[in-house]
This record gives structure tokens, C-alpha cells and sequence, in this order.
């Protein structure tokens, strides 16, 4: 037991210290990417979720033009944020429909009097199953369906302002 | 004084809402009245991961997701669909990630050969000292 192979031990163990420290400073990704990327949207016929606002079908995602999915609940503190975002992409002339996870209807109807009403349609999920169809795996998260109501892109939490472009840019590639 | 108070009304404060305040899904607390699907659905619940809480199963975990994607598999357990096509569809929409028993693919066939290098080396370097002693 001569020479170098002496301090293979001392080397391993820097090895192995400095593959800690690495992921120290890299810490993993720990969000979840739906691979429903490039699929169809999965069959689901959603109930209301308020009154005086129409539910959400699955067939209603083919009608030939690109949208916007947008998973939200009156529960959830970050879609407050983002309500204003959602709004300017409404009037940018985007279709946003509405997804309500485990929501009631006066709460949400509360909702979307005090920080506006951006949806087309919005459905009930009272179970997170349409979510979880989706590979979705919290609120708020938002998806870009083409006009033949397959999924384009995922985006994970509430959409900043300086990620509109890139929204549009989906959308508009979606046409 | 006030710092004291302070802490007090942390300690009363009500904690920021993550989650809703709806009832858990109908079998996500509850068992299958039938005991070999109870026990089918438990097997499989076992082995998938909670996309909340992500280290533990959904079994385990107390989010309310992990409460709805039980019901899901209960559910579907109940209308007699078998836990390997379940667990299939849970794969489609998440990966093999979200399952804890992933299939053996290339990238890891270096961990599991490890043992075995481990113990021919462990075996070599021993037999050499061995060796050596017996020699002095």
C-alpha cells in the first residue's frame, strides 16, 4: 500500500465534499412538468363554478382557435398577483378559460368581484381530477391550447409581467 | 415586553392559507369497504409520490392533492380497473418520476453494478494484505 493509492481515501472524500457543496449551490428543480406536452386534452366536462358563468368541456378546447387553460383558486394567494396579468392578456384580445380547483361558488364569485373576471367559461374541480388529467400539479398554473385542443406549453406559477411576450409568442404559435 | 407580546401573537397568528378550506375528497380518508381492493389501492398508493410533499408517498402525506390523487385511485380501484393500468396513466401525465418503484433504465444500471464492484475490489484488497501478512 504504496505511493498515491495512500490518499485515494483523502480524495474521495474531497470528492464527495465538493459533490455536496455542488448541490448545495444547485439545488434540483423541484417543480413538476406535466408530459402532456404535445397531447390532447384530456375528456373532461366541468360543471359551472359560478353562477352567470358558463362551465368548461373538453370539446369546447378544439373550436379552431389557440387558448388559454388557467388553473386558479379563490384560496390561492398568488393568483391575486396575477390577476392583473391575466387581465391585460384579455384585453390583448386571448382567450382565457378557467379552471376552479376545490372551490365554493359564493367564495369564488367573491373572488372575481374584487380582482376582476379575465374567463370565457370557468368549471368546477371540486377533486383536482381534471388537474391531475392534465399533469398539473398546483394553482396557479396556466397551459397554451392550440385551436385542435392539443397542449402547447406549461407554465408553472403565476405569470409575471415580464413573461407576457413569451405567452403571446406561444399563443400566437399556436394559431 | 413588547417583543414578548410580539412572539405571543405569532404564536396565535393563523398560518397563510396554501390550502382550501373545502372537505377532504370522500376516499381520501376512507377505506374501500371491499378488502382485497382496500388493500389492492393501499399497495399502489404506497409506491406513488406525492407531488406536494415530494419525498413521501401519497399514502403518507397529508396535502389535500395527496388526499384527491387517493380518491382518484380508490376510485378507479372501485370500478375495477387494475392498479398497474392506474399507475400507468399517472405516468403519462407525470413521468416515471412520480412513481417510487421507476422501471431500471441505462442510466442506472451504474448503481446497481455498484455493489458488486464494491465487493470484488473489497475482496481483491483483502486478499492482497492477507497475502502480505502471510508472508512476513
Amino acid at each position: 500500500m504504496s505511493g498515491w493509492l495512500r490518499f485515494a481515501p483523502i480524495f474521495l472524500l474531497v470528492l464527495i465534499v465538493a459533490a455536496m457543496l455542488w448541490r448545495l449551490a444547485n439545488p434540483p428543480d423541484t417543480t413538476v412538468h406535466s408530459q402532456m406536452i404535445g397531447k390532447a386534452v384530456p375528456q373532461f366536462v366541468l360543471a359551472a363554478a359560478v353562477p352567470g358563468v358558463a362551465g368548461l368541456s373538453s370539446a369546447q378546447l378544439a373550436d379552431g382557435k389557440p387558448k388559454l387553460v388557467h388553473f386558479f383558486a379563490s384560496w390561492c394567494v398568488p393568483c391575486i398577483g396575477e390577476a392583473p396579468v391575466l387581465d391585460q392578456l384579455k384585453k390583448q384580445g386571448m382567450a382565457i378559460e378557467g379552471i376552479a380547483i376545490r372551490d365554493r361558488p359564493e367564495e369564488l364569485a367573491q373572488f372575481l368581484a374584487r380582482y376582476g373576471n379575465p374567463f370565457d367559461r370557468i368549471g368546477s374541480d371540486p377533486e383536482s381530477k381534471t388537474q391531475l388529467a392534465f399533469g398539473s400539479s398546483g394553482v396557479p398554473e396556466t397551459f397554451v391550447v392550440d385551436g385542435r385542443g392539443v397542449i402547447r406549453l406549461q407554465h408553472i406559477g403565476a405569470i409575471q409581467p415580464g413573461e407576457i411576450p413569451a405567452i403571446t409568442a406561444a399563443v400566437e404559435q399556436a394559431r | 415586553m413588547r417583543f414578548v407580546l410580539l412572539a405571543f401573537a405569532l404564536v396565535l397568528a393563523a398560518p397563510a392559507l396554501a390550502d382550501s378550506d373545502m372537505p377532504p375528497a370522500y376516499w381520501a380518508n376512507r377505506q374501500l369497504p371491499n378488502p382485497s381492493q382496500e388493500s389492492e389501492a393501499q399497495g399502489l398508493m404506497q409506491e406513488i409520490r406525492c407531488l406536494v410533499c415530494q419525498g413521501e408517498s401519497i399514502a403518507d402525506s397529508d396535502a389535500e392533492l395527496a388526499g384527491d390523487m387517493r380518491d382518484l385511485v380508490r376510485r378507479r380501484v372501485a370500478a375495477g380497473e387494475k392498479p398497474a393500468s392506474i399507475r400507468a396513466w399517472l405516468i403519462q401525465r407525470y413521468g416515471n418520476w412520480i412513481s417510487f418503484r421507476p422501471p431500471t433504465q441505462p442510466i442506472g444500471w451504474p448503481l446497481w453494478l455498484a455493489p458488486f464492484v464494491l465487493l470484488v475490489v473489497g475482496a481483491l484488497l483483502a486478499a492482497s494484505r492477507l497475502k502480505r501478512r502471510r508472508r512476513r
